[in-house]
């Protein structure tokens, strides 16, 4: 069959470090070609050479069998190559017609012609089922609209071969269902897809064949039919991984954190926690299951500091640290994996050795007598960079310059060696592959096996159910419900984060078995 | 090309380009553009007076870089070290006209700690409002510096009873030496040129080496961050608004005790603090940069006022032609960028 592009051999070099080493990806016509690697593995890296945003240092590009060079995305545009970014490029104030044509405006007589624009992207959308208002604003549609109209930006441009770069990252589960059944309808128009991902369950559902990349290093094409998530995650980390995470039985003691009727508002002076009270034993694993918005992050910045409370307490160790600020909170023994990495967790233009002192950095052996020891902090440093397999180019590059997971890692790292007495991981994994999601489960229940207390805030029921000893659901502020992860199940769960009380539940159930008997 | 090769020709073949354009500005007004810079040349390097002179003007010129560096690099933006200066100038000379027992060791150190206070106090304002009140610093610098314009000037007018001059400081306390003068065939150079220096290593030590400057520069770059990493951010604004004050107070110290030795009503601003900008971004906010910038700015400064006596040109145009100069250095990300191309091309062939 024909190859749509031919990705010969491609070398990328930073420097010393080679993102890319002698990597080949062939599209042919017609398939959606999954790109599978770990965080880092530099699949980004390919994409941007195909889209023209960097220069390879060797190999070949080849486009239905002609060799291009491939110097800026215009160049790629006009080779019918498009991009759906991770993050959308999307301007809130516009509407979809004039995101869809900006940079290429249809004027008449000097004046931009929407109506025109819009007609055809209105077109577009109902051949491919879309289902996008051309007239909506960017800032009133859902994130799973935005990414539609991501992708029509590229169809409007006339893009045969379409690069999604992990498209379902923040889709809702019902979101991704849709975005796959898009992706078979660009399909039959002829369309040829590479969807770069590290979803082991999208690239079974969705592709024909996946490229494998590790550490910037070609593994091989396999087709998807031939093979099965465990050996494509193997191929992929290196090694065998584990889905089901092993662990033994907990063995819960004494309280860690206690939180007694605790009222904190949002921003806007909503209250998002409703008199919430819950309990964290030492060698123990809680897990808070609950859809985004029910008072998660609210519940978090409270206990840490970050966030008034309006009433209530909250204990640690049976200490008071209710409205302490957060330096006495950590100090308290509470280490905080931060739900959002680049606004808490890094200060992203500090070299990576600096974000790993960021909560020690005032104390020996980093700082004497006010003045910092950055010999100290880079020794420290590169101890965590190692053990926690931090991809990085060494403690003084950027922490901007890190991929997703790797700063995630770093974090980590840097929380865990405390060894805080209660560990807040919010969203741990998110964004993050299965080897390293794996490696941070594991690190987790290592915390609780030495005795220590693990408060998980997840919105993926897997996690949740997969890692905790507890499950409390949260929902609309309240813990509405504490369970145990081996007698529950998703759709239990499920129910509870949807608002449905216990009660309500088993209602339904009587009354179907009712029915059934009649 | 190598990295450090880069570096080093992209301010030079800036300053050239940029002189090339202002030798066009000089032969289209009609002038001798060769003339013009020579004079510009015996401005800054002509004599041992001239020379003196020039390290004189960027004296003031390190320190209001330094402020304004300061700021930056601690996510603000000082607009205020005109005013912080004035200020410090005046407390400067007040200090140095009232005391006049006092020994030299302890009344010169008073006197300039006082400017430093004082220029610490006009950015503490606006560090706080800042902080607490989350006032936009940049709003409360610039209304700060009309403050202190007008208030130094009632003060002036109230220790001269209504006079426009402060009246010279007595001699303890001023920075003047008759060693550099001396060396310098009688120009103003006085001592404060090494306090300026000293200056550039402490915001260095402050930045690099302290705790401190850990917290001030984490708060700079990502408030969030550092309040979850337990700093108090209201705490480190004020504090980088202070220091960055304290800097611009002392260039006020430099004019009032080395030199012109006292404080006069001024019509307007002394535009030295304003400059401060320049003399940071084109220095890339590092201390050592500042010198770079302040170097530039002051000999071209200085240089300048040289050009319509030896050569006739108009002051208009001379000050069309030290902004291309500084212009272009300004536009040194253009040249790196020309540059890498060229050497690009080079390789290729």
């Amino acid at each position: 069959m024909e190859h749509v592009i031919e990705m010969l051999n491609i070398r990328k070099e930073f420097g010393n470090f080679v993102a890319n080493d002698n990597i080949t990806l062939q599209l042919k016509k017609g398939e959606i070609h999954a790109l599978l690697g770990e965080n880092g593995a530099g699949k980004s890296t390919l994409m941007n050479v195909l889209f023209g945003l960097y220069q390879p240092e060797g190999g070949e590009i080849r486009v239905r069998g002609q060799e291009v060079k491939i110097t800026d995305p215009n160049v790629a545009n006009n080779l019918g190559i498009g991009m759906v970014h991770q993050h959308f490029m999307l301007v809130e104030d516009f509407s979809v017609t004039e995101n869809i044509i900006l940079g290429s405006e249809p004027t008449k007589g000097g004046m931009i012609s929407v109506k025109a624009a819009a007609k055809k992207v209105q077109e577009l959308s109902e051949l491919y089922n879309l289902n996008v208002d051309p007239y909506a604003k960017i800032e009133d549609i859902s994130v799973g609209m935005q990414q539609r109209v991501e992708i029509l930006k590229t169809l409007y441009r006339g893009a045969e071969i379409l690069i999604f770069d992990e498209p379902t990252a923040s889709l809702t589960p019902q979101e991704i269902t849709e975005l796959i059944q898009i992706m078979r309808r660009l399909i039959e128009e002829g369309k040829s897809i590479i969807l770069i991902t590290h979803k082991l369950k999208e690239i079974m559902d969705v592709s024909d064949r996946v490229t494998v990349i590790r550490k910037g290093k070609g593994i091989g094409t396999v087709i998807t039919s031939e093979t099965n998530p465990n050996d494509l995650a193997s191929l992929m980390v290196g090694r065998q991984v584990e889905f089901k995470t092993v662990k033994g039985v907990a063995n819960p003691t004494t309280d860690v954190l206690e939180i007694k009727d605790l009222v904190v508002c949002d921003y806007r002076g909503v209250e998002k926690v409703k008199s919430l009270n819950l309990q964290v034993r030492k060698g123990e694993i809680v897990g808070i299951a609950g859809i985004d918005g029910n008072g998660q992050s609210e519940l978090i910045e409270a206990i840490t500091g970050l966030r008034k409370v309006k009433s209530g307490q909250v204990f640690m160790n049976g200490q008071e640290i209710t409205g302490q600020r957060p330096r006495k909170v950590t100090e308290s023994g509470v280490g905080h994996i931060p739900q959002d990495r680049h606004k808490h967790g890094l200060v992203l233009d500090f070299p990576v050795g600096h974000n790993i002192a960021l909560q020690t950095y005032y104390s020996s052996p980093n700082s004497k007598n006010g003045f910092m020891d950055y010999s100290a902090i880079s020794k420290k440093a590169n101890e965590i960079i190692r053990k926690y397999d931090v991809r990085t180019q060494g403690d003084h590059e950027p922490a901007r310059a890190l991929s997703g997971g790797n700063q995630q890692k770093a974090i980590i790292g840097r929380e865990i060696d405390r060894d805080p007495d209660l560990l807040i991981a919010a969203l741990p994994t998110r964004g993050l592959d299965v080897g390293a999601i794996e490696f941070i489960h594991q690190r987790l229940i290592e915390q609780r096996d030495k005795g220590k207390a693990v408060l998980l805030i997840s919105f993926e029921l897997d996690e949740v159910m997969n890692v905790s000893d507890r499950i409390a659901v949260i929902y609309d502020g309240q813990i509405v419900d504490t369970l145990d992860p081996l007698q529950t199940n998703e759709q239990e769960l499920g129910l509870l984060m949807a608002g449905q009380t216990k009660n309500g539940t088993q209602s339904t159930q009587v009354k179907e078995e009712g029915s059934t008997h009649v | 090309m190598s990295n450090r090769l880069v570096n080093i020709l992209v301010p030079g073949v800036s300053v050239i380009l940029g002189l090339l354009v202002g030798a066009v500005v000089m032969m289209v007004s009609g002038y001798d553009p060769v003339e013009g810079y020579i004079a510009l040349w015996n401005g800054i390097f002509g004599d041992a007076y001239t020379i003196g002179e020039t390290i004189r003007q960027i004296t003031p010129y390190i320190l209001a870089g330094l402020a304004v560096a300061f700021a930056f690099r601690t996510g603000l933006f000082n607009i205020g070290v005109e005013g912080q200066l004035i200020v410090g100038w005046f407390a400067a000379a007040y200090v140095g006209i009232t005391f006049d027992e006092l020994p030299k060791m302890i009344h010169l150190p008073l006197a300039i700690i006082a400017a430093a206070l004082a220029g610490a106090l006009w950015g503490f304002i606006p560090g706080l409002l800042k902080a607490k009140f989350k006032v936009h610093e940049v709003i409360v610098t610039i209304m700060m510096n009309y403050i202190a314009l007008h208030t130094s000037n009632a003060l002036i007018r109230a220790v001269s009873d209504g006079g426009d001059n402060t009246g010279g400081i007595n001699p303890t306390a001023s920075l003047r030496s008759e060693f550099l003068e001396n060396m310098t065939d009688f120009s103003r150079l006085h001592y404060g040129i090494l306090i300026a220096l000293a200056m550039v290593l402490v915001m260095w030590l402050i930045l690099e080496k302290t705790t401190r400057g850990f917290e001030l520069k984490a708060v700079g770059l990502n408030q969030h961050a550092s309040e979850y990493a337990g700093m108090n951010v209201n705490k480190n604004i004020i504090l980088a608004m202070v220091i960055s004050g304290a800097f611009a107070g002392l260039a006020g110290a430099m004019e009032a005790l080395g030199t012109f030795g006292y404080a006069s009503v001024k019509g307007g601003f002394t535009g030295i603090g304003f400059d401060g900008i320049a003399v940071a971004l084109l220095g890339a906010n590092t201390p050592l940069g500042v010198i770079f910038g302040a170097t530039l700015f002051g000999s071209l400064k200085y240089g300048a006022t040289n050009m319509p006596n030896e050569a006739g040109i108009p002051e208009e145009i001379v000050s069309i032609i030290i902004a291309i100069i500084i212009f272009f250095v300004a536009s040194g990300y253009v040249i790196r960028l020309l540059l890498e191309r060229f050497s690009k091309k080079k390789e290729a062939k």
